[in-house]
């Protein structure tokens, strides 16, 4: 009497409306403590409207129509993230169903990030329920969207279910037909036991929560666990299901969906993905599909006082208790100072972690350009990862001397990850994202119409040309429209060189980049240009340039100041004029010293800003 | 629009100065200082505390007419705040505003009261500030027999289109005019006031004013860049981009060309903005705020320093003369220097002489960043020899930047 499903949607399609319209519907949770998205717990969830760790939570549904009328059932809904970040928990959920309602907004059509889950779906071999949600929206087009559902998963247009969750249209119907449809689970209750982690969250006042769907036999209160891919034992605390406060219970059999606590208080200790098994004549074999999650995108992170670096290590050390994924170790910065090199899955997990970090515990941050991790063989035979830009052979050939931990040596080649992207967008835009793909090194690898007027797009791009602008330049070129998507397939070789600027003849390590060699140029030029506007003329002349190895590829220069004097010097200026040369000192103080060069550290958070914000979702 | 006083501590309503302050007076150069807020009109540029008589309405207490009284009223209470040793004044100054809208009746009264509670020390430096459009033969000879000996003339520029871009109305054709009058008068100092990097001012037309100025043979010239003061209408049509801002290179080379012109014609820079024909001719009223001298500013919003203590008088006319009918000091805050403060006064003060400032009173780190600034050729070496900071031209031109330097 069990089922299992989970929720595909693309972020602002509804899925947490539907979510609070069934909680509601199977009586859960009263209309009185209803409150909008209901699951989504963080502040950040539920402002931007995603989801970023999945829940799960177990729904008491007597069906109303079909075969099992009358029957009361159990639906596990697992909630999942709804960000290309985070596929690989998206993968874990979706391992821990059955079933998949796939919900499209009626008046948008499918999004390149649903499509992607959708995939995953159909490889994890889901039955999937097609859904057109807001119904009432005077825009919406039910009959456009269901033939172009139809025509994306292969069944028939009148096989998609319409609903309104916010009117609760149609709601009851897809109960029943989950109902009907998904697959009761199947395992074998009397094997040794084996629960998937498909989550795991920290509670300041449980430690980590973790949450399960136990495949074969049983867990129970009573016993040590132990999780597989690391032999750790734990002394088992409680277990219990959502429903849709977590709920004490003896035990939680095969097929279910429930939690464990275990008194562990750091998520790295429960990672997503792993096997749960009784410590003592517990399983042999894991579950297939247990990946420890790599960091995609690497940062730094500084506070802009730096008096706040230490709360920024405290931060981060909170932070990390809930997020496996989030690595990071300290580094300094010669423009910026101390702070901590930090592993993102990607750029919207960048975002998430910036801004709980200054939202949660109110810090101030500057974050240099997100970059790519690069592998390097050398002649040698050696071979090394490039997480930050300083650790590249300088040159591309790597003739020139280097600086710093990055080794010594010809370089045979440099890998760089690539991913498979998908592009939705309506098709009036097809020239204009080509340009942009082919621009960024894409390489087309197909195009599909979705319906007369929409258009999916597959390319492969390097990461890196990814982590730079290019969803904001996807959504300018699309008039807001296109919606992308993003998975690593793998490296290549490319022809890659590191840019450093130099101010002064300083390199200032905040500002180098790895970029390929066709776009070194512009690069320079560009970054070049916009200190020359942010750098306050000093007494002497400053150049800035823009160098590959000891090869120079751009500079300008900031003039020397001539005139920094007050003319008027009557007996009422003096007072006024001694406050400014107070409130100058003061400002002097917030200079960072480059060289001999001072420098406002709001310039380097200026010409670090370069207006790629990372994606927000949408 | 007049510019804001600066905030500091509150000022006793008699205006009593602390004992500290007092020590030392008469040991120290003592100058009066009259503050005449009044224009015809209001100047684009100007953020001094000035008004037209519309601005100011027809309150009783701002009039024109009363203004001395109000002012003499503040003389007397000066006396009774410095004591018995306020010694006579070395030097006067009328300055504005527009100091020669007061009557010669107005100024002989202001000034019999300061013969009466000061007296005036022998060779006393009396100045009045006067615009070349509204004075005329008799009134200058007027103010020389009231005492006045030294005239400062705002010519600001001999060329037309830049003396509109300021809103002064007078025709360039009257400077050598007023200048050969005050002579008639037997005035020995004449000074002229000019103005460069006014939008839409060329090169050759600074030097077409610094020219016209010295062949009206002035033993002084100030020189100021044009400001742009927030708050005035210059700073609007700035902002509304009807005229370009200063730039610095501008001002920089046209401050370069007034000291070599000046320099060429016998005129030698005593302070950043100042060049004299001889020391003698040099403003001796200035050189008081220059070098930590005691002055005593009367009028609205005039700033007064005495022994380590400045104070500033409140703005507004009818504010002022309340304040002085009710026997309150019209002062409206005072700050009293610490050692540092004083210290750092001097820096910035004495840098922009020529004859400079004393290596004694850096710290030891003041004196490294003066031999740096020396080597970066904003010292005179000869100078640094001899024990003292003295700017090169270069220098003056960076001095606040130096002055940093030098300072912790």
């Amino acid at each position: 009497m069990i089922r299992n499903f989970c929720i595909i949607a693309h972020i602002d399609h509804g899925k947490s409306t539907l979510a609070d319209r069934m909680l509601q519907l199977t009586g859960v949770v009263e209309g009185r403590q209803m409150r909008e998205q209901y699951l989504d717990r963080m502040d950040i969830e539920r402002e931007r409207g995603i989801t970023i760790k999945s829940q799960a939570v177990r729904l008491p549904w007597t069906a109303t129509a079909g075969e099992g009328a009358g029957q009361t059932y159990v639906l596990n809904m697992i909630d999942t993230p709804g960000h290309v970040d985070f596929t690989y928990e998206v993968s874990r959920s979706l391992a821990a169903c059955e079933g998949a309602v796939l919900v499209v907004d009626a008046a948008q059509g499918i999004e390149a990030q649903t499509l992607a889950n959708l995939y995953l779906a159909i490889d994890a071999d889901l039955h999937l329920i097609p859904v057109l949600n807001k119904i009432d929206l005077p825009g919406a087009q039910p009959e456009k969207y269901a033939a172009e559902l139809a025509h994306i998963i292969g069944c028939d247009a009148g096989d998609v279910i319409r609903v309104s969750a916010k009117t609760g249209e149609g709601v009851e119907h897809l109960l029943n037909e989950i109902v009907a449809q998904v697959s009761p689970p199947v395992g074998d209750a009397d094997a040794p036991s084996r629960a998937m982690i498909f989550d795991s969250i920290y509670d300041t006042y449980r430690g980590v929560v973790t949450y399960v769907r136990v495949i074969d036999g049983k867990l129970s209160h009573r016993e040590r666990i132990k999780m597989m891919s690391t032999g750790a034992v734990h002394e088992m605390l409680e277990v219990g299901v959502i429903a849709p406060e977590p709920t004490k219970a003896q035990e939680i059999g095969v097929g279910e969906v429930g939690y464990l606590i275990t008194g562990v208080k750091d998520v790295r200790q429960s990672r997503v993905g792993d096997t749960v098994t009784s410590s003592v004549n517990g399983a042999t074999h894991a579950l297939p599909g247990y990946r420890h999650p790599n960091p995609m995108v690497y940062a730094g992170l500084y506070p802009i006082d730096g008096d706040d670096y230490p709360a920024l290590r405290d931060a981060l050390d909170r932070l990390q208790l809930n997020d496996a994924a989030l690595m990071f170790e300290p580094e300094t910065s010669g423009a910026l100072g101390f702070g901590f090199r930090c592993g993102f899955l990607g750029l919207l997990h960048m975002e998430i972690v910036r801004e709980r970090l200054e939202r949660e515990f109110d810090l101030d941050l500057i974050s240099t350009s997100p970059n790519a991790v690069y592998r390097v063989e050398m002649e040698d035979g050696t071979e090394f990862e490039v997480t930050n830009p300083s650790e590249f052979p300088g040159g591309s050939g790597g003739s020139s001397p280097q600086k710093g931990t990055s080794p010594t040596g010809k370089v045979a080649a440099v890998y760089e990850p690539v991913v498979h992207a998908t592009i939705i967008s309506p098709s009036d835009y097809i020239g204009s994202i080509m340009e942009l793909c082919q621009g960024r090194r894409g390489s087309l690898l197909g195009m599909d119409y979705l319906s007369a007027e929409r258009v999916e797009l597959r390319y492969t791009v390097p990461l890196a040309e990814i982590v730079f602008d290019f969803f904001d330049q996807l959504k300018s070129r699309t008039k807001g429209y296109g919606s992308l998507d993003y998975e690593p397939t793998g490296e290549e070789p490319a022809d890659l060189v590191k840019v450093d600027i130099m101010l002064h003849g300083e390199t200032v390590d905040a500002f180098s980049a790895i970029v390929h060699r066709d776009s070194a140029y512009s690069y320079g030029v560009s970054l070049a240009r916009k200190l020359k506007e942010l750098i306050p003329r000093q007494q002497f002349e400053v150049p800035i340039q823009a160098a590959i190895g000891s090869r120079i590829i751009a500079r300008e220069t900031v003039r020397a100041m001539r005139k920094d004097v007050l003319a008027k010097c009557y007996g009422g200026d003096i007072t006024r004029k001694r406050k400014l040369l107070e409130r100058q000192k003061e400002g002097k103080k917030r200079m960072k010293t480059v060289g001999r060069v001072e420098v406002p550290q709001e310039a380097f958070i200026a010409a670090l800003s370069t207006g790629g914000t990372p994606e927000k979702g949408k | 629009m007049p510019s804001a006083l600066p905030e500091g501590d509150p000022a006793p309503r008699d205006g009593v100065l602390p004992e500290s302050a007092l020590s030392g007076l008469g040991s120290r150069r003592f100058g009066l200082y009259m503050h005449v807020p009044f224009c015809v009109v209001r100047c684009g540029y100007c953020d001094f505390n000035t008004y037209t008589a519309s601005e100011l309405g027809d309150d009783p207490g701002a009039s024109r007419t009363s203004y001395h009284r109000a002012v003499i009223h503040e003389l007397n209470l000066a006396r009774k705040v410095l004591g018995a040793d306020a010694p006579p004044a070395d030097t006067v100054f009328f300055g504005g505003g527009t100091p020669t809208l007061l009557t010669p009746e107005q100024f002989d009264a202001v000034l019999t009261v300061v013969r009466d509670e000061f007296g005036l020390a022998p060779d006393a430096e009396i100045t009045t500030e006067a615009n070349p459009d509204s004075i005329g033969a008799d009134s200058l000879r007027r103010l020389r027999d009231s005492g006045i000996t030294r005239i400062s003339f705002g010519m600001q520029s001999a060329v037309p289109h830049v003396l509109a871009t300021l809103d002064r109305t007078h025709d360039p054709e009257r400077v050598p005019r007023v200048m050969d009058w005050a002579r008639e008068a037997g005035f020995d100092h004449v000074s002229l006031d000019l103005i460069y990097g006014t939008p839409g001012e060329s090169m050759a037309d600074w030097r077409t004013s610094l020219d016209a100025a010295l062949d009206t043979r002035p033993d002084h010239i100030s020189a100021y860049s044009l400001i742009v003061e927030p708050g005035t209408a210059l700073a609007q049509r700035v902002r509304r981009g009807e005229l370009a801002a200063p730039d610095d290179d501008d001002l920089a080379d046209k401050y370069q060309l007034a000291d070599e012109v000046l320099g060429a014609r016998g005129l030698a820079w005593y302070e950043v903005s100042n060049w004299a024909r001889a020391p003698a001719a040099r403003c001796r009223h200035n050189e008081i705020y220059w070098t930590g001298g005691d002055w005593w500013g009367a009028g609205p919003g005039a700033h007064s320093h005495v022994g380590g203590v400045r104070w500033w008088n409140v703005k507004h006319p009818a504010a002022y003369a309340a304040r002085l009918a009710e026997d309150r000091s019209p002062a409206y805050a005072r700050e009293i220097l610490d050692d540092e403060v004083r210290r750092m006064e001097r820096v910035l003060l004495e840098l922009r002489l020529s004859d400079g400032l004393s290596l004694s009173v850096l710290d030891p780190a003041g004196v490294r960043a003066a031999a740096r600034q020396t080597e970066a050729g904003n010292l005179e070496p000869a100078a640094l020899d001899r024990g003292r900071a003295v700017l090169t031209c270069r220098g003056r031109l960076l001095a606040d930047a130096v002055v940093r330097d030098l300072l912790p």
